[in-house]
């Protein structure tokens, strides 16, 4: 017995040890506490100054670390530090809260995806945006409305994306035919132009449809294009409809009648991208990016000088596009939001969107811009784009975004691949919906 | 198990009347191993312990995630929600749509879980032994082999992944070579095969390189012996092979089986999150916390836990995996040629799986 | 194994056995023999050919990262270069994951050796308990341990008092020493126990502590057991993945298997095959000359147990 005293007292000591450690954690935030960083406060206290960081996903355009450097420039004291998140989605939103949970208080702009940002400012992840400084007026109200949560604007609009149609330029002007703006047009159109060409690799159309969030975006604007809505004006779910269905049904009887490859459910942005730049498809639903890649001229894209770009086509009538872009915040834990709130303002006015789109073929955010006579001369598509992010429908606003995206891509792919009749599917993510968006 | 003999205290003298130890190393034992031991003890707690403690603690609270109708915004904080969070699981509320039809989510997971484990396992087992048995006929280019088998468990599984997630891409080599238009990476069938191609590729060589080393042990004179009284090669292979390779391979089994429970890095890297036809517990258990919803999360994990406890409990009691080593020493000194089981070869396979 | 044909167990005149030697094997030998060739072959292509297709792919033009011709052409190494682009910051990862993976076994071994002198030498009350537990910290899923680790790590209540340890090394190195040591404690446990007590008695009858006896007679005949334990616990540890991802978010300390999953092309959308490959030989190709350098010593301390 005695020489188990030390073992004795060793395990006393661990097991102690361990039960204070578990009994501290169990004394923690059991009672109703806000929520991290939680800004219960309305006034925001915006004069402090100096260092921040910026966080986005990846650049792909290169050209950030130019506009921040310009910055620099101007403010040495207050120093903008890039920090490039995964360019997953859902990982850059995970990196955010993380840091958010654990205070860290360099932090400070965020490049929030417009669906997350109802899941932010409910949160309290970021703070609303003071209305005197931050003016909305020359902005295109779609991108506005995507950074207001409860009319308060939450997220700046710094960048838009719409859907658009790419389609073959040399093909419809040899057998004659303009683009189309239903998708039975477009069938028609593809009819002609296979019989003619007789070449059994050229698919018809393809857009986005693998398990994602771009088929969530496919789903939305097929939806909304037959008249439909995920959720109506009063932000209710209101799915399980006629018009819903028939346009979840035409996407199915795109499969089904071979207008779409069958290989295309498992394709994203890129997949589709190098279908139609490799001369596989006729007609693309994609994002603006596709157009400085595919006019490429070193040889990795087929249609170069072929294609051009118009409005999305629908099932009763012309197409309507699924908002996307990115808008800026800042981060409630963040320490210097002076800084914060200036660096935005910069980031937003009309020279540094000009510069930015004229670099990149982004979307701006000022409506001035699509008309500027720079920009439409170097993409002279920027009218249709303009079009297209007035009129685009943006994807249902929920606190748990994450849970509804998932929901409306259970409908869909279930759908799509013939696991489940529409209606079923539809009626099932309406149930869904509703417990998700109260 | 170690035998519990009233231990002599710290400081006898010689000559003290007490038992004394089996060896001459024993004198202030109990102290010095505590000492050495504590190192190891206390990370495991630390970084082990206390977490699975606060995990059990976290199961049994939910997060209020209602929103304040006015100004939209989230309440925060927790509630107790007792065996909630556990009972959810047979509510049916999650329903998806896997593999077997309607369900609920969590059951989904479980069932590809068990699945994907039972099958893989069992594939890599029987290619494994497969690949021990050709490589021990052979006399030249062992070296070769060798060097080829250790190429899968070399590359880092996150690279693996993405590799084969290059390989069965819908217009990639693996549909060419087939001639086929297989979609691999779809949420169907097809990617419940690619996970499992792509794991029991990996996994196969390391059990056939330990069936090797088991193998190596049978003396050639038993299979002359059995060749001398007739036996055929089926004969042979069931009835000496198999008996002295089983020790080993019960552990590998066992250890390739708890790894494959627990799987995370493949189906999420392969085929992605959200996917439910290859949704192991684990996946959701992650994507759960990441949705925030931290209690049913460590909930899930719990039950993946006890789980991989209760598997690793039926080997050991039913199959007789012999994993400590400490236990029955006058078994391990009557069968001749039964190693012990916590040589240095089956440990490595918990880590060459991958890791949790 | 088989023993080579032509031998007998008569006492046989020597220029007899070498015309036996010199006979042909007969035809079920050699069938036999062939068809373990072959089999050999077909398991080394298993192991080799998916291997392969990363090293084709990462050699080809960046723009024909999905192409599925078998052999390149143009054999073009952009892709190596693309690696190290500016915003990867891969070099600097290698060196993270270096560090990192180092440290991790560095400590490994020394902890799990002196666990493994306990458990294997020492009487002690408790040590079933403690090889359970051992064991029982090697089966848990990952996902139990990160979301308190993170309260942990980040000083968030209840552990305020914690230092604040997000975005250094050890966050990582010390979550990963609760996977390897269980593993080299097992190992390192069952190659001392192997090695008779008798060694070190004599080496304590000659004057040395028990200490010094295992240092100097044991440890070296342990060798090959502590060596490929550490090799294990090192690719174990470069492997890993969720805790870098989680705690190492600062791009100047994630570790390459972390940056490698980050990788982008010039589109956001991309999934630039070309980088990821060249970027997986890159990783891989240092383990795998370092696994074949020493493959007798791995497999040599994997199986030793079988060959005492």
């Amino acid at each position: 017995m005695t020489s188990a005293r030390p073992a004795r007292r060793v395990l006393i000591a661990a097991a102690s040890l361990t039960a204070l450690l578990a009994a501290a954690a169990c004394g923690g935030s059991s009672s109703d506490t806000p929520a991290a960083g939680g800004s219960s406060a309305p006034a925001v206290d915006l004069s402090k100054r100096g260092p921040i960081e910026y966080w986005q996903g990846k650049d792909t355009s290169g050209n950030v670390k130019n506009i921040i450097a310009a910055w620099n420039k101007d403010h040495p004291n207050e120093e903008v530090t890039l920090r490039e998140l995964p360019d997953n989605a859902d990982q850059q939103r995970q990196q955010m809260i993380q840091n958010t949970q654990i205070k860290d208080t360099k932090m400070a702009v965020l490049s929030v995806d417009n669906v997350w940002t109802a899941e932010f400012a409910a949160n309290g992840y970021v703070i609303p945006l003071p209305a005197d400084q931050f003016p909305t007026e020359d902005f295109v109200p779609a991108t506005v409305n995507s950074g207001t949560y409860f009319n308060n604007l939450y997220a700046y609009p710094t960048s838009s994306d719409g859907g658009l149609l790419y389609y073959r330029k040399d093909l419809l002007d040899k057998y004659d035919l303009q683009p189309p703006t239903t998708f039975d047009e477009m069938k028609t159109a593809c009819k002609t132009i296979q019989d003619g060409e007789g070449d059994s690799k050229l698919n018809c159309f393809a857009g986005q449809y693998q398990k994602y969030e771009g088929l969530t975006v496919n789903f939305a604007e097929a939806v909304n294009s037959a008249g439909g809505v995920i959720v109506d004006e009063a932000g209710k779910p209101a799915v399980n409809s006629p018009e819903a269905k028939a346009g979840l049904d035409a996407l199915k009887g795109m499969f089904d009648d071979g207008t779409i490859p069958k290989g295309a459910i498992t394709w994203q942005e890129e997949q589709g991208r190098q279908a139609f730049q490799d001369g596989e498809l006729i007609f693309h639903r994609n994002w603006p990016y596709v157009y400085a890649l595919a006019q490429k001229e070193d040889g990795s894209s087929k249609v170069a000088g072929k294609f051009d770009v118009a409005a999305l086509p629908g099932v009763t009538g012309p197409g309507v596009s699924s908002l996307g872009g990115h808008n800026f915040s800042i981060a409630a834990n963040a320490e210097n939001k002076g800084t914060a709130a200036d660096f935005i303002k910069y980031w937003a006015s009309a020279e540094v969107q000009k510069s930015n789109a004229l670099a990149t073929s982004a979307a701006p955010t000022r409506a001035a811009l699509y008309t500027d006579p720079d920009m439409v001369k170097k993409y002279p598509y920027m009218p249709i784009l303009l079009k297209s992010i007035e009129t685009a429908q943006p994807r249902p606003k929920a606190v748990q975004y994450g849970d509804v995206t998932l929901a409306i891509q259970d409908a869909a792919y279930g759908t799509l691949q013939g696991q489940q009749e529409s209606d079923a599917a539809l009626s099932g993510l309406q149930t869904k919906l509703e417990g998700l968006i109260k | 198990m170690a035998t519990a003999t009233a231990e002599a205290p710290v400081r006898s003298a010689p000559g003290d009347g007490r038992k004394r130890k089996k060896n001459a190393l024993s004198d202030g034992q109990g102290r010095l191993a505590w000492i050495l031991l504590a190192p190891t003890l206390l990370v495991i707690i630390v970084v082990a312990g206390i977490p699975v403690l606060m995990s059990i603690r976290e199961s049994f609270f939910q997060v209020n995630s209602g929103v304040d109708p006015n100004t939209g915004l989230v309440a925060g904080g927790e509630r107790f929600s007792g065996l909630e969070n556990f009972t959810a699981i047979f509510s049916g509320q999650d329903n998806v749509s896997g593999s077997y039809g309607q369900m609920g989510r969590f059951i989904n997971a479980f069932f590809n879980t068990t699945l994907i484990t039972v099958i893989a396992v069992l594939a890599e087992t029987i290619l494994g032994v497969a690949m021990a048995l050709i490589m021990a006929k052979a006399f030249k280019g062992r070296g070769i082999v060798r060097a080829g088998i250790l190429v899968p468990w070399a590359i880092p599984t996150i690279v693996s992944a993405l590799m084969w997630k290059l390989i069965f891409d819908e217009a990639g080599v693996a549909n060419r070579i087939l001639g086929s238009q297989i979609l691999w990476l779809a949420d169907s069938a097809s990617s419940f095969w690619a996970v499992i191609i792509a794991d029991v590729w990996k996994t196969a060589p390391f059990i056939g390189l330990l069936t090797l080393a088991g193998l190596q042990t049978i003396p050639a004179e038993v299979y002359e012996a059995a060749k001398v009284d007739g036996a055929t090669a089926w004969q042979q292979f069931t009835r000496i092979t198999l008996p002295m390779v089983r020790p080993t391979l019960v552990v590998a089994v066992l250890f390739r089986t708890l790894d494959t429970l627990r799987m995370f890095d493949l189906p999420y890297g392969m085929i992605g999150p959200g996917k439910y036809r290859v949704e192991t517990l684990s996946i959701f258990a992650y994507l759960e916390a990441n949705a925030g919803r931290y209690g049913p999360a460590a909930a899930y994990a719990i039950v993946l836990f006890v789980y991989v406890l209760l598997i690793a409990f039926l080997f050991v009691k039913i199959l007789g995996a012999d994993v400590i080593g400490d236990s029955a020493p006058k078994k391990a000194k009557k069968k001749r040629g039964d190693r012990d089981a916590t040589t240095g070869a089956v440990p490595a396979l918990q880590q060459m799986g991958g890791n949790h | 194994m088989a023993t080579a044909v032509g031998t007998t167990t008569e006492h046989t005149p020597p220029d007899q056995i070498a015309a036996l030697a010199r006979s042909k094997p007969s035809r079920k030998a050699r069938f036999g023999a062939v068809a373990s060739y072959i089999g050999m072959g077909l398991i080394v292509l298993y192991c080799v050919l998916p291997f392969y297709w990363m090293v084709v792919s990462s050699l080809r033009l960046p723009t024909e990262g999905r192409s599925t011709e078998f052999i390149p052409s143009p054999i073009s190494v952009e892709n190596y270069g693309g690696v190290f682009a500016g915003g990867n910051n891969f070099g600097r990862s290698l060196i993270n994951s270096l560090i990192v993976s180092g440290t991790t076994t560095v400590l490994t071994l020394v902890f799990g050796i002196v666990a493994a002198y306990a458990l294997a030498r020492l009487q002690f009350r408790g040590k079933p308990a403690v090889l359970w537990v051992i064991m029982a910290c090697s089966m848990f899923p990952l996902i139990i341990l990160i979301p308190p680790l993170l309260k942990m790590f980040s000083s968030t209540e209840p552990f305020t008092w914690f230092p604040y340890w997000v975005n250094t090394y050890q966050s990582v190195i010390i979550p990963g020493l609760s996977f390897g040591l269980p593993l080299a404690v097992w190992n390192l446990t069952a190659f001392f126990k192997q090695l008779p007590v008798e060694l070190e008695q004599a080496a304590m009858v000659d004057g040395c502590t028990p200490g010094v006896a295992f240092r100097k007679v044991i440890l070296p005949l342990a060798a090959p057991g502590v060596f490929t334990t550490a090799i294990i616990v090192f690719i174990g540890a470069w492997n890993e993945f969720l805790l870098a991802l989680t705690f190492l978010t600062d791009p100047s300390k994630q570790t390459a298997t972390v940056a490698i999953s980050k990788f982008t092309g010039v589109t956001g959308f991309d999934t630039p095959y070309g980088t990821i490959m060249a970027a997986g030989v890159i990783v891989t190709v240092p383990l795998l000359i370092a696994v074949l350098i020493f493959q007798r010593r791995i497999v040599a301390g994997l199986t030793a147990g079988g060959v005492k």
